[in-house]
């Protein structure tokens, strides 16, 4: 019985291959498990099968065929969501290669991001964000997926604080001894230097 | 992709990218203005405890946040 299901299974995605030119078009996901539920049904066909997770999951948007005018954008933060599903015109993320704009219809991209300033273009207003570090995932159906570790509004910070943090890891990083105390005064400077370039820029 | 020898600095001294960005967010954190800044203190301690066991019974327990590994 769990033999033919993993028979079933095996054959599926050759079939799905051949019909798919690129990986990153691919189709809307099912929102149901159809081998399972067959499976189910052969053996048990007296109580209605489980739901899987799959039927819980919202099914992935499919690539328009043309480039839609809007990006959706999902920014979570580990303690909250800040844009859940959020359509805009552009983002610039702040990513390890340089600032990077996304528009709707950007070649699918996973990008580090490194600690610096993410705004939100929406019509004619910008909302800016200054996020500690994390990855922006951007999908071949303009969904743009923002996960950061922490992401302030820049008027939550305090100019003071940020140069007294600069002063004192620059000093550091002239007095660390050990690889591990360079990087860490050398991430402080970083960060501040992020921050102050960010509220003075 | 990218060769062995083009590594982030905080890599190449031995610290893992959760490290990096944990340092990270604290350092935001601590940079911020005054009702935020508690608010955010509060939020985000992590610690864990750690308890050797011997003979079946726990040694007592050491809390550790963020050491790097020996």
């Amino acid at each position: 019985m769990l033999r033919r299901a993993s028979m079933l299974l095996a054959c599926r995605p050759i079939l799905a291959a051949r019909a798919r030119p690129f990986s990153t078009d691919l189709p809307a996901a099912p929102s149901a498990d159809a081998t399972f539920t067959e499976a189910w049904t052969k053996v048990i066909p007296n109580m209605d099968p489980p739901k899987t997770p799959l039927s819980f999951m919202q099914p992935r948007p499919p690539t328009p065929s043309s480039i839609p005018s809007k990006l959706t954008v999902n920014f979570v933060l580990p303690y909250a969501s800040e844009l859940a599903t959020k359509e805009v015109d552009m983002v610039i993320v702040p990513a390890t290669t340089g600032q990077m704009g996304v528009l709707p219809g950007h070649v699918a991209t996973i990008a580090e991001l490194k600690p610096g300033v993410l705004s939100v273009h929406e019509g004619s207003e910008m909302t800016k964000y200054f996020i500690s570090s994390g990855f922006v995932f951007i999908h071949a159906n303009s969904f743009a997926d923002i996960i950061a570790v922490e992401a302030v509004p820049l008027d939550r910070l305090d100019v003071n604080l940020v140069q007294k943090g600069l002063a004192e890891f620059t000093s550091k990083l002239s007095s660390a001894t050990t690889d591990l105390e360079k990087a860490e005064a050398q991430i402080g400077i970083d960060v501040h230097s992020a921050l102050n370039s960010a509220l003075t820029g | 992709m990218t060769s062995n020898a083009a590594v982030p600095f905080w890599r190449a001294a031995g610290m893992t990218y959760i490290t990096y960005s944990n340092i990270c967010a604290n350092l935001v954190r601590n940079c911020l203005k005054e009702p935020y800044k508690t608010e955010a203190l509060s939020r985000e301690k992590v610690h864990f405890s750690i308890s050797k066991w011997t003979d079946g019974k726990p040694e007592k327990p050491t809390i550790r946040s963020d050491s790097p590994e020996e």
